[in-house]
């Protein structure tokens, strides 16, 4: 294996663009663009503000540069990298920005999320879009970049607005039947939104495009409910990963639970498969071809360390979250399915993976830590 | 003085000699018996006055000395003074003698009275006794009860500490239920706390931005500077926001939401009619499962119960098919089974029954049918020889003709002529022979096509059989009696040899030509149909064998059912053919 060299890069802005052909990263108020292969630079920018956020634009011809503090964003463009564009958004501040998935407008949300600006580099034009939640998830975009749903919060209810990107024309406006909306996802299939309650309350709704309820799912009460929530890429399975560390599949026919997975301290399952990274330190890796539960701490310069085959029962240390404090690190906080559909990883309690993703073809599977970075290697078992 | 009269002794009245007499007044006085104190009060008391010739016994003139040392003696061992013998006169003196006597007296009430004292103790004893006996049986049962109430108090303890512990542990489990929700009540109100903060500082926060909008007098207006317009990323020009637009959008997204309905539906179809085939596969497999066990000779039958069974199934299968209910076909496919399994059982019996005397009855038909194939081979390749002999003798005469020598005109002449002549009735002959030819070839085309609408007419009358026992499975009823009698008069009504064939041997034939040339029908159809076609020409012959193959076909179903209206039923329905 070789490495490359160190480059520098801060606030862990660091991303391939989509066509895979630039690397682009930010130091400080520098946007440093390198060609992929040869990491050579293509193209330095200069903004005029330590950058916060940076993204690459759906088609790879623009990258967005966020600063936060003075609120403004400047977009450049690979293709002339004299051009510059410079949103200001005024006194009204900024807190996030992102891309519409054409690639060509802006969302900013501006500062105690008063509204969404969506600015358009076609026309300069300006829209609005009043009353956005402030929640883990509050927009979602299609996979096909059509249409964009919105949690919206006017007068203590949920509001849910579903746009079309094209022209950012407001299709739909429900109200959602959550008492304080935490996310809303689409399926891959761009035809349901799943829209999850605060872990206050277990409470998981289905609309369709058209804003109608499908159904909605309930595990149990009282106790604090949904964390996470993943479609399949088929749109068949939705997983739902809850406070009581359990995940839950439901089918995309019927909107019910199928089955459901634990994640026992004790790991006894037969069919599991435990690996245990023998370190100084040993912490539990584990286990089985369709469920991993892994935590990482390698350093990847250090001597290199094995994954050894634990016997099963096996352990895996838990640290018991402080129960007096809100949002407690407990439960299923991260899922994850594989591309081909035949895996879920999913990542319960403490450990200290901050994100897990798999790889396009579904046969690894990337952890990554404050510090680390793992790949597992999953092999494919000969199916009938 | 003592008198022998007066003197009164405390013994007993028996007259025994001095040591004897010593010895038993001693033993009775001494004697604390009670009968005996008894017996010598009472002798006391009794023989006051009469006792004198007891005591004469004892004492008498003679040996008064005697009884006075004696009466000394034992009154020295009581313990009182003894009296004293004034020996000189030789008579004792009243004084010691009474105070003596009055002592004893004394001595003897201190001893009744201690006596008396004895027996009311004895009695108070007794009586004790008894009150104690009684007292100890009320105590034991006393004793008895309380045990027995101890005992139920100690099962009725051990019921109630049961039930303190079932107490204890629903009292724990809802302790447990109320910690638990106590501890979701306190998250939850962690949580709402920590909510409530972070708005309250968010409020502030607003707050302040706005009183710092307030007195801010530059304000920063929001703007966006770009140094030119960008392209679309698709390339087209954007469009106006109109109504139309806004229907476009609403159709677009119809469209997205029906076609994935639609492909959702088709996957669901598609997974639908697999899991159709799979069940109707199972079904086919369930029936060659069945079939492929039964020996050699009994194939026929079966294989005619697999046919007819395929049919059976084939129609509700195609009922299926357009049904989509699933409970319907579920009964559907359950009544097939409990059929298919009557029908076998029913098989095995009959095949049972008729192996033995089909494969002789079947051996013979064959052999004759084989037989008379043969003939009719024979008959036609003698028919066949014939005429190529004819043709080839006519050739040969041709040929004698052509090189016959004479004269060369009228040689020629009469040649030609006769050329002439011989070829115009060869032309005849060619086409006189062309037509049969045709005509032959017309006829068996004829047969041909008669045979496969016999084909065709077996398969139907095979589907209106199944559809028959089929019926007539699901009511089995008493109409036998009827419907025999109705076949004999059926029977006597036909006049043909077959018919008198056939009533001579009702019995066998209900009972044999279970397997008969329907087998090789069912093995070789093509040469069968022929065969029978062909013996539909010449009637006499080949009539009563088609009767005879029709009447195997009927037979075999009469065997099925005990009902023989078919025969009737059937023979009406072939006797076009």
């Amino acid at each position: 294996m070789n490495f490359s060299e160190v480059f520098k890069q801060s606030n862990q802005l660091c991303k391939v663009s989509p066509d895979g052909k630039y690397l682009a990263t930010c130091v400080q108020y520098r946007l440093v663009v390198r060609d992929f292969n040869s990491l050579q630079i293509a193209h330095l920018y200069t903004c005029l503000d330590p950058v916060m956020h940076m993204e690459w634009s759906s088609d790879s011809l623009f990258i967005l540069c966020a600063m936060y503090k003075r609120g403004l964003v400047q977009v450049w463009s690979l293709e002339q990298p004299d051009w510059h564009c410079k949103i200001d958004e005024g006194s009204i501040g900024l807190v996030s920005s992102r891309w519409s998935p054409d690639g060509r407008h802006v969302l900013n949300t501006t500062e105690f999320n008063l509204r969404v600006t969506v600015w358009s580099l076609c026309t300069k034009a300006v829209s609005y879009i009043k009353y956005p939640k402030a929640c883990q998830k509050g927009v979602d975009f299609t996979a096909d970049g059509r249409y964009m749903a919105l949690a919206e919060r006017r007068e203590c209810k949920d509001y849910i607005s579903v746009f079309v990107c094209d022209d950012w024309h407001l299709l739909r406006h429900f109200e959602s039947e959550t008492q304080d909306l935490a996310g809303l996802e689409w399926s891959p299939n761009c035809c349901v939104l799943a829209v999850w309650d605060n872990c206050l309350e277990y409470k998981l709704l289905l609309y369709s495009l058209d804003g109608r309820l499908l159904s909605s799912y309930s595990a149990y009460e009282w106790s604090l409910g949904i964390k996470s929530v993943a479609w399949s890429p088929s749109s068949q399975f939705l997983a739902v990963g809850s406070y009581d560390e359990k995940v839950r599949i439901l089918n995309h026919i019927t909107w019910k639970k199928i089955t459901e997975f634990e994640h026992p301290a004790t790991i006894i399952n037969t069919k599991a498969v435990v690996f245990k990274e023998v370190e100084k330190r040993p912490v539990v890796g584990s286990e089985d071809l369709s469920i991993h539960q892994l935590t990482v701490d390698n350093s990847l310069f250090s001597t290199q360390s094995k994954y050894e085959i634990t016997q099963l029962p096996a352990q895996v240390p838990v640290i018991k979250p402080d129960p007096d404090r809100a949002n407690p690190k407990i439960g299923i906080s991260a899922l994850a399915f594989s591309a081909d559909n035949r895996f879920l990883a999913t990542k319960n309690g403490s450990f200290q993976v901050l994100s897990l993703f798999w790889h396009c073809s579904g046969s690894s599977l990337v952890l990554l830590s404050k510090e680390h970075i793992c790949l597992c290697y999953v092999e494919a078992e000969e199916e009938k | 003085m003592l008198d022998s009269d007066e003197s009164v002794f405390l013994v007993s009245p028996d007259p025994h000699p001095h040591s004897a007499e010593l010895s038993s007044i001693s033993g009775i006085s001494m004697s604390p018996s009670r009968q005996n104190l008894h017996h010598s009060l009472h002798s006391t008391m009794a023989l006051p006055k009469t006792s004198y010739s007891v005591l004469s016994a004892f004492c008498t003139e003679e040996n008064i000395s005697q009884c006075i040392a004696y009466i000394n003696q034992e009154v020295c061992s009581l313990g009182l003074t003894g009296v004293s013998l004034e020996s000189k006169s030789g008579s004792l003196s009243a004084v010691p003698v009474l105070n003596l006597l009055y002592e004893v007296l004394q001595l003897q009430r201190r001893a009744q009275r201690a006596l008396h004292e004895l027996e009311t103790q004895q009695l108070k004893n007794g009586s004790d006794l008894e009150h104690l006996q009684h007292s100890n049986c009320r105590l034991k049962d006393q004793l008895e009860h309380t045990r027995r109430d101890n005992s139920g108090l100690h099962e009725g303890e051990r019921q109630l500490q049961l039930k303190i512990k079932t107490l204890q542990n629903w009292l724990k489990s809802e302790k447990e239920e109320v910690q638990k929700l106590q501890s979701i009540i306190s998250s939850r109100a962690t949580q709402y706390n920590h909510d409530t903060k972070r708005k309250e500082r968010e409020c502030t926060k607003l707050k302040e931005r706005l009183n710092q909008l307030l007195m801010d007098k530059r304000d920063k207006k929001l703007s966006i500077e770009i140094s030119n317009h960008v392209g679309r990323s698709d390339g087209k020009r954007g469009l106006w926001k109109t109504g139309k637009m806004e229907a476009r959008h609403e159709g677009e997204m119809y469209k997205a939401l029906l076609s994935d309905y639609e492909t959702r539906q088709r996957s669901l179809m598609m997974e639908n009619s697999e899991l159709k085939k799979v069940l109707q596969h199972m079904k086919k497999d369930m029936i060659t499962i069945l079939s492929p066990k039964k020996p050699e000779p009994a194939n026929d039958s079966l294989e005619q119960a697999v046919s007819e069974c395929e049919e059976e199934i084939g129609d509700p299968s195609r009922e299926t098919l357009e049904q989509s209910c699933e409970q319907a076909r579920e009964q559907l496919t359950n009544s097939i089974r409990l059929q298919w399994r009557k029908l076998k059982s029913h098989m095995e019996r009959l095949d049972s029954q008729a192996s033995l005397v089909a494969s002789q009855e079947r051996e013979g038909e064959e052999m004759m049918s084989r037989k008379e194939h043969e003939e009719e081979m024979q008959r036609m390749r003698m028919e066949l020889q014939q005429c190529k002999e004819f043709i080839h003798m006519q050739q040969q005469l041709l040929q004698q003709q052509l090189s016959s020598p004479c004269d060369e005109e009228t040689a020629a002449l009469l040649n030609d002529c006769y050329t002439l002549e011989e070829k115009e009735r060869l032309k005849e002959e060619w086409r006189l022979f062309n037509e049969q030819k045709r005509n032959f070839e017309r006829e068996r085309k004829n047969f041909t096509e008669a045979a496969i609408r016999l084909g065709h007419e077996r398969k139907a009358f095979e589907e209106d059989r199944a559809a028959w026992l089929k019926t007539q499975f699901l009511n089995m009823t008493p109409f036998v009696d009827r419907k025999r009698s109705a076949l004999s008069d059926s029977a006597l009504s036909v006049g043909t040899e077959p018919e008198a064939k056939l009533q001579s041997t009702p019995p066998l034939v209900t009972k044999s030509l279970f397997s008969t040339p329907k087998a090789a029908s069912v093995k070789m159809p093509s040469t069968a149909d022929l065969y029978r076609t062909l013996h539909l020409i010449p009637d006499s012959r080949g009539h009563g064998k088609c009767q005879s193959g029709e009447m195997s076909t009927k037979s075999r179903l009469r065997n099925c059912s005990t009902d023989c209206s078919v025969l009737s039923f059937v023979r009406d329905e072939n006797s076009p053919i």
